[in-house]
């Protein structure tokens, strides 16, 4: 069974980049657009790595992460968190949640890449 | 005929007796045996200085062209002395509780003391009186004149101006030595006083010599005359009782008033019950003097060559009928009742100019904390005796200008309605409590001021007679001897009337509605009250202070160290060993000054003079306590008033610190969403330019990775683009470029900059009514359109109807046109509304729509540049938006 990636990201041109970059590399990669069902989105596909949007319609990011972490199926999950918005509160608030890694927007391909297999082997190793 | 020299001989060993008589009684007074000089008879008669040449001469010659006015002076002092005995006993009472030295002190002490008051009533006092002693001088000179047959008139030769020159030296020599011999803390002087006393016998004696010779040695009996009187024309005299009415309410107040009335009534006494023997004698005196002024008048008018001065009777008449050494006594008797006069009223308007302007005036000039105590006894000395040269260089100076003439005759009555200004607030101050310093001070000046305008200036001739015919400036209405129209008036019952009744008016008026002090109505309880205070003085017996309780006290005042170490050096300084020093007198007075440093004089008066153990606090100590309590009370209120401020400083900057922090947050926000909108664009054109660098796709992909990454480009051009813009009208940096356009050029530049072309092909269809668009507007026709095209590419983007239409309506109101933009989509929902003018709003979900949410925030700021609004109209099926704008955009100021 391959490796899964859920995006949570309503950028289309962004999507279309982070699914080329993580398809090429063998991943399977799950796109939700929306804010207010990701929880329950995320939950259902139950992915290996989840990278989340901050700026979402309908939901904040930090939101669906705290919910997340909240529920005993998703506590341990992947969660790699981009911002466009680039300050340091945003990135305490994340990690005072529980993000796995935070990641400001733009990004490089190779970052994205290595920080998304890093997440991936840290908590299969732990499994 | 006597000689000049015979006459001048007299006149001086006359006042060389005066000179020895008052040296006599001084010494006499200094060594304590002064019974004799004490007794009411000496007060008594010392109160002639009523009766002064004006009357010892100008009685008979008033007698001559008036009948029986002459009179009135008389009646005036005999009403007062009479009915008014107990009005005396007050002003003594009060004189002597108060240590008053002259009617000015007098007036200012019933008002709290006010120096204000003090040199009005002196300046008034000056200027009635000066005129006084020049009459008295001319009296004298005039007198010698009739003896050594000198011309009588204006100059009246060298001899005489040099007789009232050195009759004006010599009264100045008198006056310094026996007036300002020292200075006695009740203002007594008993040589001047006994001096006085023995001049009223010789003027006495002298008039009742003239009429006895008149009436038995000339008309042969007291028969005889009362038949000469009924032929003589002045038995013809029909008094006006208006000015009988004002001539007695003259004198009385003449009597109380006059500055050296006042001397000799009230500072001068020296036992109250003196006045019992006053009442009675002192009425019994100037009747006495008045007795003969009829048959005088009558026998001279008779006698004498006709044109010959009816003021000169008393001597002329015993000289033409060859009584020399009658004529002589006359002289003299004339002589006393000048040289009385001028004496005590120096002595009296002296004290007041050195008391209350000269050395108020070298005190406040002086360093301030240099000491006074040493030489002040002789700075008021001095004062005071350049005060008496003044005041006879200024008779003298008065005489030698108006001399001779008529001016001066009449002078007399002018004084007295001077003086009588001061009545309302003397007696007002006794009887009325509620008479305050205001209202004295209005009254003094009011009554001053008509008294001069009416009377004064004119009685000396000081006016033009177009003046008097026509009244200042012209004004009929200010003519100063018919005030208000007020003419066929007697001048001087004109001039009182106005001036008593105005003083009196503004007197009650301001004292109703001015407040007094502490101090006013202290002084004034005390003076009404004056018999209602017990007998027994304040004796300041010198009590033992235990020093122990001073240190108490001083500790709780001054703080423990500092109290201690003050105590500890006197201590030292007395040679004692320990902090407790004796409470020598100058101790005390040393650590009641530090006190007052903190609690105030008056305090620190009162709580040493309580462990003290002198006499109990008196009212007066209380009330200056109560007056500094409210001071430091107003003090500490306006500490709080400040701290209220400080209260109130401080809850502006909360307020304003947190509208900073409100705009911070708010800057904050708008920094990430402009970073969120810079960062999106710029992700995708990073990711995209690194698969394109990597190379190794097919040309497909690539072409399409390319067109991603210029649509981003653009994006973000545009954001820039957009936020400069914003940025530009915010801040009103803005240039406007108006210029005239028809509004349907507008709307169709615009539907075509949208990229519609009118068909619908375009997917919105746009509907226009042609009615009203073809109306001109002055405006800035680039950014207008640039907010219809705004509202326009909106309905394009979000208008989510299956076909979608814009309508745009105009319509015209009173020098604005309105522009709807409705659309038929589903519109904006209603909790949406609020937010969708805010910046970085995009209420749907398409980012693609390709903006960054800052079209409608630019649109509103531009329709408040030209002057208009741009607002959403709710409940228009779709979304609907309506531009409101001036047909001709005013140009607001820069």
């Amino acid at each position: 069974m391959s490796k899964s990636v859920m995006l949570v990201e309503d950028e289309p041109n962004i999507i279309e980049a982070i699914s080329f970059l993580l398809e090429r590399d063998g991943w399977t990669v799950r796109i939700h657009s929306q804010g207010h069902d990701a929880v329950e989105a995320v939950q259902r596909v139950a992915p290996d790595v989840l990278v989340l949007d901050v700026m979402l319609p309908g939901r904040s990011g930090f939101e669906i992460l705290r919910d997340l972490r909240r529920d005993a199926a998703t506590r341990d999950l992947p969660i790699l968190m981009l911002t466009a918005r680039g300050q340091t509160k945003d990135r305490e608030l994340a990690e005072s949640y529980g993000v796995s890694h935070f990641m400001t927007k733009p990004f490089s391909n190779d970052d994205m890449l290595s920080t998304v297999r890093d997440l991936y082997a840290a908590s299969a190793g732990e499994a | 005929m006597v000689s000049f020299n015979v006459l001048i001989t007299v006149a001086v060993l006359y006042t060389m007796v005066l000179f020895g008589v008052a040296f006599y009684a001084d010494r006499r007074a200094q060594r304590g045996s002064s019974r004799w000089l004490r007794s009411p008879w000496t007060y008594t008669l010392s109160l002639s200085v009523y009766c002064t040449a004006w009357t010892f001469y100008g009685a008979v010659g008033n007698a001559a062209r008036s009948g029986l006015e002459y009179l009135t002076i008389y009646l005036g002092p005999t009403l007062v002395f009479l009915a008014w005995w107990w009005l005396l006993r007050k002003l003594v009472r009060i004189g002597k509780a108060e240590r008053i030295t002259s009617i000015a002190d007098m007036i200012s002490s019933r008002y709290g003391k006010s120096p204000t008051i003090a040199v009005i009533v002196t300046v008034l006092a000056i200027v009635g009186t000066t005129p006084y002693i020049a009459l008295q001088l001319q009296s004298v000179t005039l007198s010698v004149a009739v003896f050594t047959e000198f011309p009588i008139g204006n100059g009246g030769g060298s001899d005489l101006n040099a007789t009232a020159f050195w009759l004006s030296a010599g009264l100045a020599l008198f006056t310094i030595l026996f007036g300002t011999r020292n200075l006695d803390a009740n203002e007594r002087h008993h040589g001047v006083v006994t001096a006085i006393a023995l001049e009223a016998v010789v003027k006495l004696v002298a008039l009742l010599a003239v009429g006895i010779f008149v009436v038995w040695g000339v008309s042969g009996g007291v028969g005889e005359t009362l038949r000469a009187i009924d032929a003589s024309p002045v038995a013809d005299w029909q008094p006006s009782p208006s000015r009988w009415t004002t001539m007695i309410f003259l004198s009385a107040a003449a009597v109380i008033c006059l500055p050296r009335m006042f001397q000799v009534l009230v500072v001068e006494n020296a036992d109250e019950r003196h006045l019992r023997t006053a009442a009675w004698a002192f009425p019994s005196y100037i009747l006495a003097m008045s007795l003969f002024v009829i048959p005088i008048a009558v026998v001279g008018l008779a006698v004498m060559p006709e044109g010959s001065n009816p003021d000169l009777f008393v001597v002329t008449l015993p000289l033409e009928l060859g009584q020399e050494k009658l004529a002589l006594l006359a002289f003299l008797g004339g002589f006393s009742s000048a040289t009385s006069m001028v004496i005590v009223a120096s002595i009296a308007l002296a004290t007041m100019v050195s008391n209350h302007i000269v050395v108020p005036i070298w005190l406040n000039t002086r360093p301030a904390g240099a000491s006074i105590s040493g030489d002040m006894r002789n700075v008021v000395l001095l004062s005071r005796r350049l005060s008496i040269v003044a005041v006879l260089g200024l008779g003298y100076v008065y005489y030698r200008t108006t001399g001779g003439s008529a001016a001066l005759s009449s002078i007399g009555l002018v004084s007295f309605a001077g003086v009588a200004q001061v009545v309302p607030a003397l007696i007002g101050g006794l009887f009325w409590r509620g008479a305050t310093r205001r209202g004295a001070i209005a009254g003094l000046i009011a009554g001053f001021g008509l008294w001069v305008y009416t009377l004064f200036l004119p009685a000396i001739g000081a006016f033009p007679q177009t003046m008097l015919s026509h009244g200042m400036l012209g004004a009929g209405l200010l003519r100063p001897q018919a005030l208000m129209g007020l003419s066929g008036m007697d001048p001087l019952v004109h001039s009182i009337f106005w001036s008593i009744s105005l003083n009196t008016l503004a007197f009650i008026v301001v004292s109703l509605v001015s407040f007094p002090t502490p101090m006013e109505r202290l002084q004034g309880a005390a003076f009404v009250n004056i018999f209602e205070r017990g007998d027994g003085g304040i004796a300041p017996t010198g009590g033992q202070a235990e020093a122990e309780d001073l240190l108490v006290m001083a500790q709780r005042l001054l703080g423990g160290r500092e109290a201690q170490t003050l105590f500890q050096r006197e201590a030292t300084r007395q040679g004692k060993t320990g902090y407790l020093p004796d409470p020598t007198p100058d101790f005390i007075a040393l650590l009641e000054l530090e006190l007052a440093g903190s609690v105030g004089g008056a305090t620190a008066h009162a709580m040493i003079a309580q462990i003290n153990g002198q006499a109990s606090i008196t009212v007066r100590d209380l009330l200056a306590v109560a007056d500094e309590s409210a001071q430091m009370l107003e003090y500490s209120s306006q500490l709080e008033a400040q701290s209220r401020e400080l209260e109130k400083t401080a809850r502006k900057l909360r307020e304003a610190n947190a509208k900073l922090t409100a705009l911070s947050v708010q800057k904050d926000a708008f920094l990430s969403q402009v970073s969120h909108e810079l960062r999106t664009p710029m992700t995708s054109i990073r990711s995209f330019s690194e698969f394109l660098m990597e190379g190794g796709m097919d040309a497909q992909t690539q072409a399409r990775y390319a067109g991603i990454i210029h649509d981003e480009s653009i994006r973000l051009t545009r954001l820039l683009d957009d936020l400069l813009d914003l940025s530009v009208l915010e801040n009103g940096q803005v240039v406007l470029n108006t210029q005239d356009a028809s509004l349907r050029d507008l709307l169709d530049r615009a539907v075509s900059s949208a990229g519609i072309d009118g068909s619908k092909s375009g997917g919105l269809e746009i509907v226009r009514g042609s009615e009203g668009e073809g109306l001109s507007l002055t405006t800035d026709t680039d950014r207008l359109s640039q907010v219809f095209i705004n509202l326009i590419s909106n309905a394009q983007k979000y208008c989510d109807a299956e076909n979608p239409r814009l309508r745009i309506v105009v319509s015209q109101s009173r020098g604005y046109v309105d522009i709807d933009f409705i659309d038929n989509g589903t519109g904006i929902s209603q909790k949406d509304e609020p937010v969708i003018f805010e910046k970085f709003v995009r209420l749907t979900d398409q980012a693609a729509a390709g903006s960054a949410g800052l079209g409608l925030a630019i649109s509103r700021e531009i329709m408040h540049r030209l002057g208009g609004t741009l607002d959403y109209l709710p409940g228009q099926g779709g979304a609907a938006f309506r531009v409101h704008l001036p047909l001709v955009r005013v140009k607001r100021a820069a």
